[in-house]
């Protein structure tokens, strides 16, 4: 029995191991400047992490094998309460691996969360709703318009409450996709009108909350031009799995471009941008 | 791997001896912290444990100690991430209640006292004090209650104000426990079998002090918070 | 407990009636039982519900005639809708949790034994005791009523005249929110959408009950192994299963009632139009909030205040689950090792430690829930702290079975199953505990792996090792070891099958949650996992049928059991099995040893008992011989 177990827990381990260091399933390719040291700190962790697994129940292996009982009476097992000089070795062992491995994860954390958007940030507010993503752009005069929930109006369409009055909303444009300037920092300026949601690129390796009655500020900068697959990330109710929408990384010219066109053409043009760039293609 | 096998040794009565001397969990020595069983008792009896009694008191007040903790800590969160703030006028009789509850403390403890030096009346009537403190806090909320919805503050609405009622309310219904057991000491003092439990009599006293004693602490608590955050 | 019953302190004689003997019992030994067997009916609800959830995730879109049957609005023609499915999310984490992994290894397995172990009569509070399984009943009650109130339209009709949020029968099982219950979704009522209804209200009361069942749980724990202790029974002398039961009891005694403060808050905002969770200017469902009757004026609420409440709570209840099954497998695997549990010492400070900084690491569910991000940081590097004592057991554990003479029982089995799947499950904290990390890994499919196998299986087989090695002193009789190992086997391999690949959809990037996965293009590569994770979970619970009949069939039909049959040294296995009514027939045992003195030399057996008056050992009371 002990043979038995010991060659099924190696034989577990082995084919866990074989499925992670297969390659066929990992990280969609990344898109984000932080994303680099993100999955080389994803890299270490899982070393640290797949060595300790595989050393441990290859060890617990050894043991059901070697010290299985063979029946013969007259010995018995070894006579031991511990040992205190083992017990502090390990103790500090795993303290200084896991310290050390808590330190390193703050790194890009802190790069990130630490400090707001730069200056010259591309700016957009994003408003999610029960199953819908709405992207609010402050158009030529890079001020957004004033919004307020008691202006919100599905039948014409003013999903986020936009105030028609503040002359700085005029140009502002709201769409349901996302358009972002490739290579510059941009800021995200998240809200909710109903319920909490969240911001999920996985190429971004960026997710953040949007939470009701915050308004919550992200930044990242994105590298490669592209359409990438954006959806929710908290359970916000019925429909969560179809809170879909794309994210636009588009060179400075036509986010210029974009910026500068009145809601209608605005919209438009996403349209056809949308359709123009491919999803990347997974293996 | 050193081992530890170096000596061995006869384990005898005296050994016992050196395991009963383990410290009981209340610090006192062995025989207090409820190491029973054995020894010439009567087997069919299980042995008065005070210790029992205040240890399950502490924790009770420990669970109790961390739910106010716990709202507490969330109305002290809501009126910190408030803008604006527009103060609820804390209520005059809530004062009140404050002194009525402060003495009530006093009191019980002079009932305690009563019950250490043996004077069975005086232990009767500071519990019948106590007990009427506590009843009149009660009252002084109620009315404390309806100072505040005619102030424009209802239960409904922004959490500062349900706050107000809320850990009133909570509070109340835990001190009503406690007038219930102030009442069940009152009662076993009027059994005429009461001298002979003087054991069980100074235990049940004990943690129903305990008990009162807490709430009146929460009650200073609250109502310093709510005078803090307002 | 009344006066009446205190005033003479009697034993309690035992009960002849069959109503007080089973039913109504205060015998800690009755509710023991009674615990496991609500675990037992809650995990079938439990695992139907995750059968159902993965015959909608790997075979979309197909007509399963007889979901059509069974439930006609959750998943009319066959298909589930997906409010159904979240139903199902929602209502087999909760009942995972609270009725299967916070009930049999605290009140089932603790509630058996403890008192035992201790050389005690009885709980220090044999009616409280009983109240706290019949509260907890009540709860599991309120719990299945959700189900019926949300699937079945009548009667969800009939709930609705308690008030507009007590509107049930949306065709699901149960509310929508998963087990954590995030507000405002959970707060919001009916206009955030189906399953918010009257099944949430349950969910919310059904919750607080369960709170107040643990706690008064909790108080007779502590008292009891405080004051109960038999003479010579000193607090280094207990077995291990002991000091995890304790340090669980301290772990519920300050959490629950956190819990049960912020179920207060969400169930006023749900029917009394408070807001301690809803901020202002909401726009749900197409109506303003203030604005309409069926939604009105909230203000001043923040959501992210539940999500500290609850999770203050929330983390030490996974230890909760967890710490009596690590207590439950150093004690199985010293027993069938036949060796003493290497570093005890350690062990105690170990559970300790894991039980004190779990009260400090509950921000790590919350990085990216707009907290501020230095506190994240703080909570992050906490969280790999915790990883430091749960390293220290599982050397210790590989200590004991070095130099072994293992003897491979089903429960010593499952124990070493513990073991493998603990370490498995355990190890990627490091990956999630991250705050960088977790900008990636949060609510992934990694994270349903990591605390399936190491909360819920790693629990589970500390359980079931548990069940195995002390069915013979619980029923008299020994459960089949053949079929034993049939269960251990197709359960051990079944449970890495399904959850080491779910890492690989989290990396991947799935979210959780989602009742269907095609509209994502990057998803679509993972469907032979999700397929094969399916397939695994049918088998591994098909598995449990053979487990459930060994339990039933051994009740009546299994080998009688001597006192001893494991020849094992705490005091359960002194006295008579079953053990009589007051556990040790009149006479309370005196204990002279430390739990586990296996392969004492010179001693005639290799194994002394605890009460074994005349054995040599050698000096140091089972200790970690430092004193020398």
């Amino acid at each position: 029995m002990g043979r038995v177990l010991a060659v099924i827990i190696w034989i577990i381990t082995l084919l866990s191991v074989l499925l992670f260091v297969s390659g066929k399933w990992w990280f969609p390719a990344a898109i984000s400047e932080h994303a680099p040291a993100l999955d080389r700190q994803f890299l270490i962790t899982i070393l640290v992490v797949g060595i300790s697994f595989a050393a441990a129940q290859i060890g617990l292996g050894w043991m059901v094998w070697k010290y299985r009982d063979t029946g013969s009476s007259s010995d018995r097992a070894i006579y031991s309460h511990g040992s205190n000089r083992l017990e502090v070795l390990w103790t500090v062992i795993t303290a200084v691996i896991f310290i050390s491995l808590a330190v390193m994860g703050q790194s890009v954390w802190a790069s990130l969360r630490l400090h707001d958007a730069p200056a010259g940030s591309y700016t957009v507010e994003v408003v999610a709703q029960q199953f819908q993503w709405n992207f609010h752009y402050a158009g030529k005069d890079n001020k957004f318009g004033r919004t307020d929930p008691k202006f919100i109006d599905d039948g014409t369409l003013n999903f986020i409450g936009i105030d028609a009055t503040d002359p700085a909303a005029a140009d502002d444009s709201v769409t349901s996709a996302l358009a972002i300037p490739v290579n510059r920092p941009v800021e995200l300026r998240l809200r909710s009108k109903d319920v909490i949601h969240n911001f999920w690129v996985p190429q971004l390796r960026f997710k953040q909350d949007l939470v009701p009655g915050m308004e919550i500020k992200v930044h990242f900068t994105a590298n490669k031009v592209g359409k990438y697959e954006l959806a929710c990330a908290e359970l916000c109710g019925q429909l969560h799995f179809k809170m879909k929408s794309y994210m636009l990384v588009l060179p400075e010219e036509e986010i210029q471009a974009l910026q500068a066109m009145p809601q209608e053409q605005f919209q438009a043009k996403m349209a056809e941008l949308l359709q123009k760039y491919p999803l990347p293609t997974y293996q | 791997m050193a081992t530890m096998v170096t000596s061995t040794k006869k384990v005898t009565n005296k050994g016992i001896g050196s395991g009963g001397n383990f410290p009981g969990p209340n610090g006192k020595k062995p025989g207090g912290n409820g190491f029973h069983g054995g020894g010439s008792e009567d087997p069919s009896k299980r042995k008065f444990s005070p210790a029992a009694y205040r240890i399950t008191m502490w924790m009770v007040l420990a669970a109790i100690v961390m739910m106010f903790g716990a709202l507490s800590v969330a109305y002290a969160y809501v009126m910190v991430s408030e803008e604006q703030r527009s103060p609820v006028p804390m209520p005059r009789m809530f004062f009140v209640s404050t002194a009525l509850i402060l003495v009530s403390s006093a009191t019980f403890q002079r009932a305690k006292r009563s019950l250490q030096q043996d004077r069975a009346r005086a232990y009767l009537r500071w519990l019948l004090v106590t007990l009427g403190l506590g009843i009149a806090f009660v009252v002084s909320q109620l009315v404390g209650w309806r100072e505040l919805s005619r102030a424009g503050v209802y239960f409904s609405g922004h959490p500062r104000s349900t706050f107000f009622y809320l850990a009133t309310a909570l509070h109340g219904g835990h001190l009503l426990g406690g007038i219930g057991l102030v009442f069940y000491l009152v009662m076993r003092r009027l059994r005429p079998l009461w001298p002979l439990h003087a054991e069980k009599n100074t235990a049940w006293t004990r943690v129903v002090g305990l008990y009162w004693h807490a709430m009146d602490g929460i009650w200073i608590w609250l109502f310093a918070l709510l005078l803090i955050f307002k | 407990m009344s006066a009446e019953t205190h005033e003479g302190v009697h034993r309690h004689p035992a009960p002849t009636s069959f109503i007080r003997k089973y039913i109504f019992s205060v015998d800690h030994k009755v509710i023991g039982i009674q615990y496991i067997m609500l675990a037992l009916a809650a995990v079938v609800v439990g695992m139907a519900m995750s059968l159902l959830m993965r015959l909608n995730l790997s075979w979309p879109g197909t007509h399963w005639p007889i979901l059509a049957t069974l439930f006609p609005t959750g998943a009319p023609e066959g298909v589930m809708t997906p409010e159904f499915y979240l139903s199902l999310v929602t209502m087999h984490g909760t009942i995972m949790v609270f009725f299967v992994l916070t009930t049999a290894p605290q009140g089932g397995f603790g509630n058996y034994f403890l008192p035992i172990q201790i050389g005690a009569e009885d709980m220090a509070f044999p009616v409280l005791n009983m109240l706290s399984f019949w509260v907890t009943l009540v709860g599991f009650i309120v719990i299945l009523l959700a189900i019926f109130v949300e699937g079945n339209q009548s009667l969800g009709e009939a709930f609705s005249a308690l008030g507009p949020s007590f509107a049930g029968g949306s065709g699901t099982v149960g509310p929508i929110g998963g087990w954590t219950g995030y507000a405002p979704l959970s707060a919001l009522g009916k206009v955030a959408g189906p399953g918010q209804g009257a099944g949430m209200n349950l969910w919310v009361i059904s919750i607080a009950i369960f709170c107040v069942g643990s706690l008064l749980g909790a108080l007779n724990f502590i008292t009891t192994l405080l004051n109960m202790r038999t003479k010579g029974m000193s607090l280094m002398r207990m077995p291990l299963t002991c000091w995890a039961w304790f340090t669980t009891a301290v772990l519920a005694l300050l959490s629950f009632p956190v819990l049960l403060g912020g179920g207060i808050l969400l169930l006023l905002d749900r029917i009394a139009g408070t807001s301690f969770f809803i901020p202002s200017g909401l726009y749900v469902s197409g109506l303003l909030s203030g604005t309409n009757p069926n939604f009105p004026l909230h203000t001043g609420g923040s959501p992210i205040l539940w999500q500290h409440l609850f999770w203050f709570f929330g983390h030490p209840e996974v230890y909760i689950a967890i710490l009596p099954g690590m207590g439950a497998t150093s004690h199985i695997l010293a027993t069938f090792a036949r060796k003493p549990v290497f570093g005890y010492r350690a062990m105690v400070f170990a559970i300790f430690a894991i039980g004190l900084l779990g009260f400090f690491v509950w921000g790590h569910h919350m990085f990216i829930s707009g907290m501020s991000p230095y506190s994240a940081i703080a909570f992050s590097v906490l969280t790999l702290s915790i990883g430091v004592p749960s390293a220290v057991k599982t050397f210790n554990w590989l200590g004991t079975l070095w130099g072994a003479r293992i003897r491979f029982t089903t429960a010593m089995l499952f124990a070493l199953g513990f073991v493998s799947l603990f370490v498995a499950g355990g190890i990627t904290g490091l990956i999630l505990g991250q705050t960088s990390l977790d900008l990636a890994m949060h609510d992934t499919y990694i994270v349903t792996a990591h605390f399936h196998l190491v909360m819920g299986v790693a629990s589970i087989f500390g359980m079931f090792a548990a069940l195995y090695f002390w069915f013979p002193k619980m029923f008299g009789r020994l459960m089949n070891e053949g079929l034993g190992r049939v269960h251990f086997w197709l359960t051990f391999i079944g449970v890495y099958t399904i959850f080491v690949p779910m890492h690989i959809m989290g990396i991947v990037g799935m979210p959780r949650r989602y009742s269907s996965f095609g509209e994502y293009e990057f998803l679509k590569t993972l469907h032979p996992l999700v397929l094969l994770v399916s397939i695994a979970a049918v088998i591994t619970i098909l598995a449990q049928v053979i487990f459930y009949f060994n339990v039933f069939w051994s009740i009546f039909k299994g080998k009688k059991a001597g006192d001893n049959p494991w020849e094992a040294t705490t005091l359960e296995w002194t006295t008579t099995t079953p053990p009589p009514h007051d556990n040790f027939a009149g006479v309370l045992p005196t204990v002279y040893h430390g739990p586990y003195e296996f392969a004492v030399p010179g001693a005639p057996n290799d194994y002394v008992m605890q009460t074994d008056l005349g054995a040599e050992v050698p000096s140091g009371n089972g200790h970690n011989g430092h004193k020398h």
